[in-house]
């Protein structure tokens, strides 16, 4: 996702002077195509992410539209009250990019883990927030919201797993379905989406029918699509690399709750605190239940009524 | 206009009348951060800030990081006739856009602030903006010495040195006060000059409450770098019972110096501070 955002943005660049590209000092091995081809209009900010951000909220007001480029800790959640006080409260087009969703950078240890950074966003009413959850929908998404007036959130993933079906449709204020079924439904934030695709097709196996959507961004909330995608199903999983507070869970809880509709949410998502370890991406979404094995037998568990996720 | 004929008629005295006026009615405090900046800012809108008309794009800039001193800055562009006079009526009023702290909305005020250390970044991101787009409009930024205190200052400083930003000067409000005490005994201020010349700034020092010396050094021939003048003034400046920290009708508070931080004034007080204007 890392190239779809370089590539992407240099296209736009192009065309496009007012595009700065600002980092926290990371991105080796991905941000030189803008840097080669776009010198002037890229700044290596040091590691100092708050003033990344503050630099970028001047930036802006003078008319520019500057992307802020960190791993995702590093550039949602350091500066949080600089970009909370900046470009959302001053309604300026900054666009904080924040790389790595969930474990993706698993074995750099909990740090490195970015799994309040939607949450925290979330927030912030004043802030687009966007999670691709593939490349072609990154692409999609960048190149479709750059020129919003107020402030954007992208939470973009280091690897890369393909949902084809998404086909990189993505439109704000909506969710993309990739899969339909009745019997229950998968919604499912950031590249760890491919994980629901997959466990709804282990499901298709045993007959079940499970729809997948996939919700990629807030403010504006998907609310509509959501209720009415879970206005006749029993039961929806939710599935997210994040803790459970203020994420994807949150959002649905709320649509269900506030509606009065009777689907009843089993959410998949980071429940327990720190304990040390660190480990790949695909070992820590086992450990956590967030693989597609996992999905698939919240699914199981929901339809049989047994326990509670 | 000119730059020197945008305010010849507000004169520290009037703003401070402002200000003592305002936070009486209003009953709120920060009043001696105010009267601190009083000449600072009467320099800035005097003689030294380009600014056509508010509005103008290519408006100097002007940051006031130490946002808390945000009602001198309002008697400022209240008697510049930025804003009308009787909106200062509103200060500390109902879904009033005349908070504590400023806003952007009103104009005059470039950017929000309130929350320590985040302003001159935002003015290092100013001036980089003027630079890149070719434009001779000069960012200013009113820091406090105890903002000193920040991290992200200094990442600024850093950032701004290290691009030569010449179009780019900070104001330090050297009052030697913040806000549970002096800043020598919270977190040592010392040799701040130095501090910021190592940091890669030109540094030169004023009287932080004579216009006249404060518009020369910010009118002084600009080298290669971003630029700091230390203000030197006085907590609560022109109120001899805030410059000692005394609270007068308040008997039960120690003298200390960061009364005037946050005490509003009683009526009492507040006639002998206007009193002592007069006079002054």
């Amino acid at each position: 996702m890392r190239r779809a955002f370089i590539d992407t943005l240099c296209s736009l660049a192009a065309v496009d002077e007012r595009i700065l590209l600002l980092t926290g000092d990371l991105g080796y091995m991905a941000m030189e195509p803008f840097q080669e081809r776009f010198a002037s209009r890229f700044f290596n900010a040091g590691i100092a992410e708050q003033n990344m951000i503050g630099l970028a909220t001047g930036l802006a007001e003078a008319g520019m539209i500057p992307y802020a480029y960190s791993i995702a800790t590093f550039a949602a959640l350091r500066p949080f009250e600089f970009i909370r006080n900046g470009p959302v409260l001053h309604h300026l087009p900054v666009r904080v990019v924040g790389m790595g969703a969930g474990f993706e950078y698993g074995t750099a240890g909990p740090t490195h883990h970015a799994l309040e950074d939607i949450g925290v966003m979330r927030t912030l009413p004043g802030l687009t927030v966007v999670i691709p959850a593939d490349s072609h929908q990154a692409a999609t998404a960048i190149r479709s919201t750059y020129e919003l007036p107020g402030p954007i959130y992208y939470s973009l993933a280091k690897d890369d797993s393909k949902i084809p079906e998404l086909e990189g449709r993505f439109e704000l204020g909506r969710i993309q379905e990739v899969r339909e079924g009745a019997d229950v439904a998968i919604l499912a934030m950031g590249s760890i989406s491919s994980e629901a695709v997959a466990a709804a097709d282990e499901l298709a196996k045993e007959g079940i029918r499970a729809a997948v959507a996939v919700v990629s961004n807030f403010h504006p909330d998907p609310e509509e699509d959501v209720a009415r995608l879970l206005r006749n199903v029993p039961h929806v999983i939710t599935v997210e690399a994040q803790t459970l507070s203020g994420g994807l869970a949150a959002f649905v809880a709320t649509v269900i709750a506030s509606r009065g509709l009777g689907c009843r949410v089993w959410p998949l998502g980071v429940r327990t605190p720190p304990d040390g370890t660190s480990g790949p991406n695909r070992e820590r979404l086992r450990k956590h239940g967030l693989d597609r094995a996992h999905v698939a037998e919240a699914a199981r568990l929901a339809l049989r009524g047994v326990g509670a996720c | 206009m000119s730059a020197s004929a945008q305010n010849a008629t507000v004169s520290p005295v009037q703003v401070r009348r402002a200000i003592l006026t305002q936070s009486r009615r209003a009953n709120v405090g920060h009043i001696g951060s105010g009267l601190s900046v009083v000449e600072i800012l009467c320099a800035l809108h005097g003689g030294v800030l380009r600014i056509s008309r508010p509005d103008d794009p290519d408006r100097d800039r002007f940051v006031l990081s130490k946002g808390h001193a945000a009602l001198a800055l309002y008697a400022v562009l209240a008697l510049k006739g930025w804003i009308e006079a009787a909106q200062l009526d509103s200060y500390c009023g109902e879904d009033s856009v005349l908070g504590v702290h400023p806003e952007s909305v009103l104009p005059g005020v470039d950017f929000s602030t309130g929350s320590l250390g985040h302003g001159l970044s935002i003015a290092v991101g100013s001036a980089l903006a003027a630079r890149l787009q070719g434009s001779n409009r000069h960012i200013y930024c009113l820091i406090s010495d105890g903002e000193c205190n920040e991290g992200s200052i200094w990442e600024a400083a850093m950032f701004a040195a290290h691009h030569k930003l010449s179009n780019l000067t900070v104001i330090l409000d050297k009052n030697g006060q913040q806000a549970m005490g002096w800043t020598r005994d919270v977190c040592c201020l010392d040799n701040l000059a130095e501090r910021w010349s190592a940091f890669g700034w030109d540094t030169a020092e004023a009287d932080g409450h004579s216009v006249g010396d404060l518009t020369a050094a910010l009118n002084a021939p600009r080298g290669e770098r971003p630029r700091i003048v230390i203000a030197n003034t006085r907590f609560g400046r022109g109120v001899w019972y805030m410059e000692q920290g005394i609270a007068i009708t308040q008997k039960h508070l120690p003298q200390r110096p960061v009364n005037w931080h946050y005490l509003p004034m009683s009526e009492e007080e507040f006639g002998i501070a206007m009193s002592g204007l007069e006079e002054a």
